[in-house]
């Protein structure tokens, strides 16, 4: 019988950005077990959005998650505009486009350089972190924010994207290529990183579809899912680009497909910067009068995977029931699947490698009793449970003095 | 005595290794801030961290450790590593010890840091200290038999001479020894060595930041992280000085010399801090294997060359 140690990562701990806790009991260096708990920095966005206008809902999806903050508007968009049957401009539908995949350049940008600060190279850490510097200034100038950028509302955008600045953008992301040129060298061809990321934390193709992961995780594992192809929305059937995968599942493939996948949004914006000359400047968005009653499904491809929004109208001007799925809340479930029995030092890279993004997954739990159907707990009853708890907790350490 | 005693704590002791090391280790901050992209820190930095960490920021002791071994711990550290300083600085500066066997006593006082690191991480009794300490013993054992082929080249290569100061005088009155190819491989050996003793990326997984948290030094805080960062600025010395007597003939301490003395030390910490800078972390399972398969089998091959005479 070994005697398992229990190392915790997490409430706060370096490898992770945001509050979670995950326990790996090993034996040794190796990972035996894994359990995780989040819901340190809960919100309550759906009930928050319960209670605030279709155009004010924008900003607060917007603050879901800092990195994707267009992913959550655009899937809401999606969703109310498919309530109202609105049919959104091309004009819009490009420059919905370049901020959507804006955005996933400068995620990736974001998760390379993590993924080298947890590797121990922070050099490429703080290279990535500088090459991403333009691609938010590029933001600045187009809506005015570095990070959520209030770009959406129903029925269009908030801002145009003028003729004048359309060579200055050709410019930047011309930069950027060479510099992701550069990164993707650093990082493909390094013999070190192959050695801490090739047949590590392997997701084969059966366990992404028995998890149910999405995006790049997905992606890198052979499984083509993208929404942006699966189910078209804004001016992707009206551009070319290909779904990028790999087929090892590893660490270094998920780098892989999110590398490669910068150069097909750099492409992308690109054509949408052509496609935007044919249209004509001004025309972003359709007057929307009324939200009827009626349910709509939005779904957006994050740079994480799939965004899904459920709204539900009761034709006022605010949502009765709003639900949110970020893809960070299926692809977490994989880490079983990739941490088990591999040591620390890989466990620790096959979490990071997924992006995860936990404050978009907090959740709410109340407890149902399967067979009454009665509550058990609700919200208040969780709260007092929790001040009983402390409360006892307080008393054993005044003892312990 | 009073000479011994000056010896070991002002110069080339305690005093002297401390504030060097300490400056190097500034050094070291800055390059690596340069290449990517920061400011770095300002000079006097490495001793704004050691004072105030030593007089400003509280001890804390972990509640179900031994404390007594948790306190001495850092203590043993400073004193191994001076002490191999001063044996280290003593010929290098000219001054001869006249003790006939001290290359073997500098080995075993390097690793007297890293021993007393462990010691005090497993008396601080957190789980995430206890797999760092583990992790620094198996990569002990990966270097240290390394570094014993390396002192056994250099050994063989000066006539069977076991004291530093006969080893620099070879050195000065002919070549010195990194100027052939067995010098060449030894010296790239003693480098990724004397990187794992530092641990600094690639070998820094007793530490590993992202993954156990700081690993041997979590539970440190206040003055004992006070003396360990001072062991630490200590080792950045006297290791890089070490390789400086051993490979490239030491300081000669006249005229424009001088420089170049200083000049030795500051390059092979730059070799050190850009190697750091350009690799990330390997596992403890790989540092084991580069070390006793890889540099191992090319210390042995220098080892060879230099029984043929090359």
């Amino acid at each position: 019988m070994s005697k398992k140690t229990l190392i915790p990562i997490g409430p706060y701990h370096p490898l992770q950005e945001e509050p979670e806790l995950f326990k790996l009991y090993c034996d040794g260096e190796i990972v035996k077990d894994i359990k995780w708990e989040t819901g340190y920095n809960h919100r309550g966005i759906e009930k928050l959005s319960e209670s605030k206008t279709y155009e004010q809902v924008f900003f607060l999806v917007e603050r879901i998650c800092g990195i994707c903050s267009t992913s959550h508007p655009f899937a809401f968009a999606n969703a109310v505009e498919e309530i109202a049957d609105i049919e959104i401009t091309d004009r819009t539908k490009y420059i919905r486009t370049i901020i959507a995949e804006l955005e996933r350049i400068h995620s990736h940008l974001l998760w390379v350089g993590l993924a080298g600060h947890f590797l121990g190279y922070n050099t490429v850490f703080m290279w990535a972190w500088k090459y991403r510097e333009p691609v938010l200034d590029l933001f600045e100038m187009i809506s005015g924010n570095r990070n959520s950028y209030a770009m959406f509302k129903v029925g269009g955008v908030r801002r145009d994207i003028e003729e004048a600045k359309i060579p200055l953008i050709r410019k930047i992301l011309c930069d950027a290529r060479k510099k992701i040129d550069l990164l993707t060298g650093a990082v493909m061809d390094d013999p070190v990183i192959h050695a801490r990321t090739k047949g590590v934390g392997i997701l084969t193709k059966q366990d992404i579809i028995d998890y149910g992961a999405v995006g790049p995780t997905a992606r890198a594992s052979g499984l083509a899912i993208d929404v942006r192809k699966d189910d078209p929305y804004a001016a992707y059937p009206l551009i070319n680009w290909k779904v990028i995968t790999a087929h090892e599942g590893d660490v270094f493939a998920k780098a892989q497909v999110r590398l490669l996948e910068m150069y097909e949004s750099i492409s992308m914006i690109e054509q949408c910067l052509d496609g935007l000359k044919k249209e004509k400047e001004g025309d972003i968005s359709v007057k929307v009068k009324e939200i009827p009653e009626g349910i709509g499904n939005g779904r957006a491809e994050a740079p994480r995977g799939e965004v899904f929004h459920f709204v539900q109208s009761d034709g006022s001007n605010s949502p009765v029931r709003h639900k949110i799925r970020a893809p960070s809340y299926v692809n977490i479930a994989t880490f079983r699947k990739s941490c088990i029995g591999q040591t620390i030092a890989d466990a620790t890279i096959s979490l990071a490698a997924v992006d995860p993004c936990y404050c978009c997954t907090e959740r709410m739990a109340v407890v149902y009793d399967m067979n009454s159907g009665e509550k058990i707990m609700n919200a208040n009853e969780l709260i007092n449970e929790s001040v009983r708890v402390t409360n006892e907790l307080k008393k054993t350490i005044k003892l312990q003095k | 005595m009073a000479v011994n005693l000056f010896y070991f704590l002002v110069f080339p002791g305690l005093l002297f290794v401390s504030v060097t090391g300490a400056l190097l280790s500034w050094f070291d901050r800055k390059i690596s801030a340069r290449v990517q992209f920061r400011q770095g820190p300002p000079l006097l930095q490495p001793f704004y961290d050691f004072f105030k960490l030593l007089l400003v920021k509280e001890t804390i002791l972990p509640r179900k450790g031994s404390p007594m071994i948790f306190l001495l711990a850092p203590v043993f550290a400073v004193f191994g590593a001076t002490m191999a300083g001063v044996f280290i600085l003593l010929p290098l500066f000219n001054i001869s010890t006249g003790f006939r066997g001290d290359l073997l006593v500098i080995f075993y006082l390097l690793t007297i840091p890293s021993f007393s690191y462990i010691t005090g991480a497993l008396a601080s009794g957190n789980p995430l200290a206890a797999v760092g300490s583990s992790r620094e013993m198996k990569l002990i054992l990966s270097y240290e038999l390394t570094f014993l082929l390396v002192i056994a080249g250099i050994i063989m290569k000066c006539g069977q001479k076991f004291d530093l100061y006969s080893i620099i005088q070879t050195q000065q009155a002919g070549s010195p020894f990194i100027g052939s190819i067995s010098g060449v491989l030894l010296f790239i050996v003693a480098l990724f060595c004397v990187q794992a003793k530092l641990a600094f990326v690639p070998f820094d997984m007793p530490e590993a930041e992202a993954e156990i948290t700081g690993g041997i030094f979590i539970e440190f805080s206040g003055a004992t992280y006070a003396l360990i960062k001072l062991s630490k600025y200590i080792m950045l010395f006297i290791l890089p000085s070490l390789l400086v007597a051993l490979f490239m003939s030491g300081f000669m301490l006249n005229g424009i010399h001088i420089l170049w003395a200083v000049l030795k030390v500051i390059g092979i910490v730059l070799l050190i801090t850009l190697i750091k800078n350009t690799n990330p972390r390997i596992k403890i399972k790989q540092a084991m294997s580069f070390f006793m398969v890889w540099m191992n089998l090319i210390a042995v091959i220098a080892l060879v060359l230099i029984a043929f005479g090359y």
